[in-house]
């Protein structure tokens, strides 16, 4: 049986990026899913939320929690990304100044993703959206 | 030899860091014997959450929300803010909601850092 997760975000809401990644924490210690796995999850969510915050207009969480594995989708609207081999590349960013000085934007958020997931896949239309999908296997 | 045996088992507790790094706590439990054997130092978030290592002090200069919910996420329990930043209204009660111990120290990072790693609070790397 699955658990299904919605969460919508605003860009530039910084102080609301990083309630879907506290809920999803919340659920996944309550079906008793061990810390290491709590934590590649929600490191990854979180830093899908940063980004939606930088760099989007609105977006949208969607958590499919399964017995053995989590589904995340981050839907937004937003510039979209022109390179995403370049945006996965550790240290390009794109972020405002403003970013920066939150602490973040220092180019590492989606090569982090990566790094905390088993499934990654971006899609995104220049000018459009950006939709982030992946998934993790709890250990 | 008993010195590295020692070493090897060496915390650091809430009460010292308090002592040590002439801090308060700003907001957490008040469970002064909790302990550490490790910290890291950095105002960038995106680098804390690069950290495979749980239960670690965190020593930082940015006092914001993000750091909060940072440490939420990174499975850290305890932040000292340095340079005499000073947690928001905001920032206290999200750490109170996730059991977050805040404290406030008016050093440096490189003040705190040096003085908690002097009395046995390793590195990360």
């Amino acid at each position: 049986m699955a658990v299904e997760m919605f969460f919508h975000i605003d860009g530039g809401d910084f102080a609301n990026a990083g309630k879907a990644s506290s809920q999803i924490k919340k659920v996944l210690k309550q079906l008793n899913v061990n810390a290491k796995s709590i934590k590649r999850v929600v490191v990854a969510v979180y830093e899908a939320e940063v980004n939606v915050a930088a760099h989007a207009y609105q977006g949208t969480v969607t958590a499919i929690i399964g017995e053995n594995d989590i589904r995340i989708i981050v839907a937004d609207k937003g510039p979209g990304i022109e390179d995403i081999e370049k945006a996965m590349q550790p240290g390009f960013s794109t972020a405002s100044k403003e970013v920066r000085e939150m602490g973040f934007g220092a180019g590492m958020g989606l090569a982090n993703i990566e790094k905390n997931t088993d499934e990654l896949h971006i899609e995104s239309k220049v000018g459009e959206s950006t939709t982030l999908t992946f998934r993790c296997f709890y250990t | 030899m008993l010195k590295i045996i020692y070493n090897q088992f060496l915390t650091v507790k809430i009460s010292d860091i308090l002592k040590y790094a002439d801090a308060k706590i700003v907001s957490g439990n008040h469970d002064h014997d909790k302990s550490f054997e490790k910290a890291f130092s950095s105002d960038l978030m995106s680098d804390v959450l690069t950290l495979d290592e749980e239960n670690i002090l965190l020593i930082t200069g940015l006092a914001n929300l993000q750091l909060v919910r940072t440490a939420e996420m990174a499975d850290i329990h305890a932040v000292l803010l340095a340079r005499g930043k000073q947690a928001t209204q905001e920032m206290v009660e999200l750490a109170r909601e996730n059991g977050l111990i805040l404290m406030e120290t008016p050093y440096s990072i490189y003040k705190a850092s040096g003085i908690l790693y002097s009395n046995g609070l390793k590195e990360v790397y």
